[in-house]
């Protein structure tokens, strides 16, 4: 593997790169579902993060950082499920998926 | 904390052996030492690669205007994460990662945006009316972040920093981590991935069905 010439800053820049592209996603997009797009963004950062850090970790026979990033990719399939139905959701009761025109909390 | 030979290349190597041997990680000569090496031993052709293809797919999916287009680019910013995740030894990640991502969450966001008529670009742009606040939020994230890491830099671990033995992790010892130190995680994680199905179904089921 190629991992041995790499720093671990390398891919924790990465994992900040990908984060900050999410967050402007998610906050400058007008369809929810693009929103949804950004966060999941967001979350896979996040696992980068742990897998690297297991990696370089003193301890990687533990699988602690690997095991957090698998029950996050889980919670991450269930988190998009149930945005997406949200989402649909929605776009049935207001027959749009702009966020700038979802302005009321009645519908 | 000795690193390896072969990732060394011509540092004199005499005088680091001493200096490695006999100074702490955190002396300034230890660590001027590390920043040199950083200088000399740029990241690895693999690292580079991936981490564009996953940077640049997440970019477009960010940027484009056509939502399907947007998708497709999410898929491509999924691949690179799984790439790097098999970059770092972390075969069953990566894999979980191809199936989850690829296979389930992109399909899942595809089906959305048809079932929502998403695809059709709106005619007044496709970026909210307070953007520009949002981009330098974003932006301001990145800078504290990047300042974290690379003000942090000396404290982490450099080229060949990682244990040098690959961890050999197979599918067999995740799965007795599993149901053995991991198993209350595990069964939470079966509660949430069922009551997550059964209230997505509730939530995007039609209310004159839901009704009848």
């Amino acid at each position: 593997m190629t991992i041995g010439s790499t720093p671990l800053g390398g891919f924790l820049l990465v994992a900040a790169l990908l984060f900050s592209i999410g967050l402007a996603g998610a906050l400058t997009r007008r369809n929810a579902i693009l929103v949804l797009i950004g966060i999941e963004l967001m979350l896979n950062a996040a696992n980068l993060n742990l897998i690297a850090f297991w990696r370089y970790g003193p301890h990687p026979e533990l699988l602690t950082g690997m095991m957090f990033a698998i029950f996050s990719i889980a919670v991450a399939a269930a988190e998009a499920a149930v945005g997406l139905g949200l989402v649909i959701s929605i776009y049935r009761h207001a027959h749009t998926t702009d966020l700038d025109a979802m302005n009321r909390m009645k519908g | 904390m000795c690193y390896p030979r072969s990732h060394r290349r011509d540092l004199r190597p005499t005088d680091e052996d001493l200096s490695v041997g006999t100074l702490g990680r955190g002396h300034p000569a230890f660590v001027g030492m590390q920043a040199l090496e950083r200088e000399r031993l740029p990241m690895s052709f693999a690292f580079t690669l991936f981490a564009a293809i996953t940077v640049a797919g997440g970019l477009a999916a960010v940027l484009l205007k056509n939502t399907v287009h947007c998708a497709l680019a999410l898929t491509v910013a999924f691949a690179g994460l799984a790439l790097l995740f098999l970059d770092l030894d972390a075969q069953f990640a990566g894999f979980a990662q191809i199936l989850v991502y690829i296979g389930a969450v992109a399909i899942l966001v595809v089906f959305a945006i048809l079932l929502t008529r998403g695809s059709e670009t709106p005619k007044d742009g496709v970026f909210s009316k307070n953007w520009f606040a949002g981009l330098v939020i974003a932006a301001g994230v990145f800078a504290v972040l990047g300042w974290a890491v690379l003000a942090s830099a000396y404290a982490l671990p450099g080229p060949g920093g990682a244990p040098t033995a690959t961890p050999t992790v197979t599918v067999a010892e995740i799965g007795q981590a599993l149901i053995s130190r991991y198993v209350l995680p595990l069964e939470i994680v079966a509660l949430l991935l069922t009551a997550a199905l059964i209230g997505a179904v509730i939530v995007a089921m039609d209310e004159k069905e839901r009704a009848r």
